[in-house]
């Protein structure tokens, strides 16, 4: 539970992300809310999404109001219970100090992507969070990066160490693919365990990370106390074709806006700067031909070529499948008559990338799987 | 993905460049200078340090020093342009261009033309341009409408680091000439730069800020002021798209004319002079094919028609400013 008082910050969603604005509250003063509950949308230059009470409570303070814009850490808001005088809220907010980002080093305060050396490649990574807590491994999907985890990183960073990275050919990390298999990138995957001296974690995968995260606890049990799958690749044969061949073709903006918009229930979340940030990503040498070799592997033909329903069947540890009902890349029809044992959430209204559209319910997925 | 400035960004793509293929020379006044000099073998690097590092890196042969003779070192990279090299020539001040545009516009512009479409001329020139330095008449003038106009070369102006590491790249892997203007003020911003090689498509517009009233296109320095502009006016409920054409030949045409369709508003600023620059060559464009679009007048915002003043202040009123844009975008916005 709550303690006496507690404050409503402005999250950090992303490694570029130093402010926020308030595009509204959706709890007035004087609510009673539940934890989890919406209570206000926030936007960057990158995104808007709304913003979860981190606890129940009375809402009794808005201390930031509508179209304001202030820093990462600021106070925005104070839950506290009725018997909280206003006084002692007047002055926990009068006496609030913006905290560092919590982790690596003051100052500055966000923790910066590393390298590291893995099966021949170089990887980009994120790590956040220690503590006694399973450790999580996060892995992303085809044409993402580890910025896909950032609504959800820095919650599951609260009491145990989490690592972000990039898979190879994606984000930061070296262009060669090699086979681009998802054996082939699990490979990879326990040599950068290996590398930060990972050896046993959740992992929590999304789309083509989720073959990739079967692949390895297939062939490395040892290596994974859990999975978390979202919206899996290697359940079924459908994928998007459109929208792989899409990804792959548009080297231009308004290709490319229609194409990110069959990612999300919503296509009004795809942004300006999300458009821009894939083309970045696309525009380095060597990465096209990367998503090239990787959805020849996998996709060749418009249908999946690698099944692991098999794989899936022979785990013996806990996973959980998250799959948003309208995902247009692969069917929510992917997750029907898989093994007792795997407990499958659907999500309403929730396209292909429910870590980033019902974030909050994810996390709490996450948190759920681990104990 | 480390902090560049717009100088090292320059510096990073040629240097990619050269260690990926040995066909890319560099050459200019002071590429190599301080030969015979004392001390460690380096070399000014050009006269704002943009290729510093490249002689010692690659050495005399691929970094050449040339005289202060823009007709014979411009000719002359056109020409090892024609036989197989791939050239980085630095034509110092764009306002040079006087002694050399001969080689530039009736040859190396011309020859893919002239020679059937069988001979290729990957030449980059770079040249510094734009006022603001306080360096006078003859070494702030814009110019980049006079490349615009000739057919067969392609110019650039990048609005940012990103953007400069990006366009040179693909200058220099482009086969036909091309024209990359770095504006001198903007040598020491800095922004996320990524280390590895990437390429921006030339006559791909980038929209800058993305907004429901008014279209701003704004050229190479221009974009920063803009966007400053249009966050200001965000405050007031107006709201902007910025379109940064990142090239002027090729321009892209389309995405002017979509942005306006959607706004119904055009502001264009532009550094060069305002007769026959690319705000007027904009207008033009809009007046033929989006005027219905149109709910007020288009407005330009340009110096005015008189040569770069070196008295600080008059320089500094001379240049569009971040107010006279929006002075300018609230002009439309009251139609």
């Amino acid at each position: 539970m709550m303690g006496r008082i507690e404050p409503i910050v402005m999250p950090k969603w992303g490694l570029a992300m130093t402010e926020g604005t308030v595009v509204g509250w959706e709890a007035g003063e004087g609510d009673r809310v539940d934890q989890g509950q919406d209570i206000l949308e926030i936007e960057t230059t990158k995104i808007t999404n709304v913003f979860e009470a981190p606890a129940g409570g009375t809402l009794r303070r808005q201390v930031v109001h509508e179209g304001d814009t202030v820093p990462v850490g600021a106070l925005l808001g104070v839950l506290a219970d009725d018997e909280v005088s206003d006084e002692e809220i007047d002055s926990f907010v009068s006496g609030f100090v913006v905290e560092a980002d919590d982790g690596e080093a003051a100052g500055e305060g966000a923790p910066e992507p590393r390298k590291a050396e893995a099966g021949g490649r170089t990887l980009r990574y994120l790590e956040m969070g220690a503590g006694e807590g399973t450790p999580v491994l996060l892995v992303h999907g085809f044409g993402a990066d580890l910025n896909a985890w950032m609504f959800v990183q820095p919650t599951l960073a609260e009491g145990r160490r989490t690592v972000a990275l990039d898979l190879p050919g994606h984000g930061g990390s070296q262009k060669d693919v090699g086979a681009g298999t998802p054996e082939s990138m699990a490979d990879t995957l326990s040599a950068f365990m290996d590398e930060v001296g990972l050896e046993r974690a959740h992992v929590v995968a999304h789309s083509l990370g989720g073959a990739v995260a079967l692949a390895l606890a297939s062939a490395k049990p040892d290596r994974v106390s859990g999975l978390t799958l979202i919206a899996p690749a290697g359940l079924g044969d459908e994928i998007n074709h459109e929208f792989i061949t899409g990804f792959i073709e548009a080297g231009r903006r308004k290709e490319m806006k229609p194409v990110l918009g069959l990612l999300v229930a919503d296509p009004s979340l795809v942004s300006r700067d999300m458009i821009e940030d894939v083309l970045k990503a696309k525009r380095i040498d060597g990465a096209e031909e990367a998503l090239r070799t990787v959805a020849a592997a996998n996709f060749a033909g418009g249908r999946q070529a690698v099944l692991l329903r098999d794989a899936l069947a022979g785990l013996s540890c806990p996973v959980e499948i998250a799959w948003g009902e309208a995902d247009r890349i692969l069917p929510a029809s992917h997750a029907e008559g898989l093994p007792e044992a795997v407990r499958v959430r659907r999500m309403a209204d929730v396209g292909h990338m429910p870590h980033m559209e019902a974030a909050g319910e994810v996390t709490r997925l996450i948190l759920a799987g681990l104990e | 993905m480390a902090k560049k400035s717009y100088r090292q960004a320059i510096n990073d793509a040629i240097r990619q460049e050269m260690l990926a293929d040995p066909r890319v020379v560099v050459m200019g006044e002071d590429n190599a200078g301080g030969i015979e000099a004392p001390g460690e073998d380096d070399a000014w690097g050009g006269v704002l340090g943009v290729t510093k590092g490249l002689m010692p890196e690659f050495g005399r042969e691929r970094v050449l020093d040339t005289p202060i003779s823009e007709s014979a070192f411009i000719g002359a990279a056109a020409g090892a342009a024609a036989t197989g090299l791939r050239p980085v020539a630095e034509l110092m001040f764009v306002d040079f261009m006087g002694v050399c545009f001969d080689q530039i516009f009736n040859q190396a512009g011309k020859f893919r033309y002239m020679f059937g479409g069988k001979a290729v001329t990957p030449l980059v020139v770079r040249t510094m341009y734009g006022a603001g330095f306080r360096a006078a008449s003859q070494h702030s003038q814009c110019l980049y409408p006079i490349f615009t106009h000739v057919p067969g070369l392609k110019v650039v102006l990048p609005s940012s680091p990103y953007e400069a590491k990006g366009l040179m790249i693909q200058a220099i892997r482009d086969d036909d000439p091309v024209i990359f203007l770095e504006h001198k003020v903007m040598y020491d911003d800095e922004e996320d730069v990524p280390d590895e090689s990437y390429t921006i498509p030339f006559g791909e517009a980038n929209l800058t800020r993305e907004g429901d009233d008014v279209t701003v296109v704004a050229f190479g320095r221009m974009v920063g002021l803009a966007n400053a502009a249009a966050d200001a006016l965000e405050k007031d409920g107006i709201s902007c798209t910025v379109v940064d054409p990142r090239t002027t030949s090729p321009l892209d045409t389309d995405t002017i004319l979509e942005c306006v369709e959607e706004t119904g508003r055009l502001v264009i600023v532009d550094e060069a002079s305002p007769r026959c620059n690319m705000a007027t060559d904009i207008s033009a464009l809009v007046a033929q094919e989006a005027f219905g679009a149109l709910k007020a007048p288009v407005r330009m915002v340009s110096p005015p028609h008189t040569p770069v003043p070196f008295a600080p202040e008059l320089e500094d009123a001379y240049i569009p400013s971040q107010a006279k844009i929006e002075t300018a975008i609230r002009g439309v916005m009251a139609h």
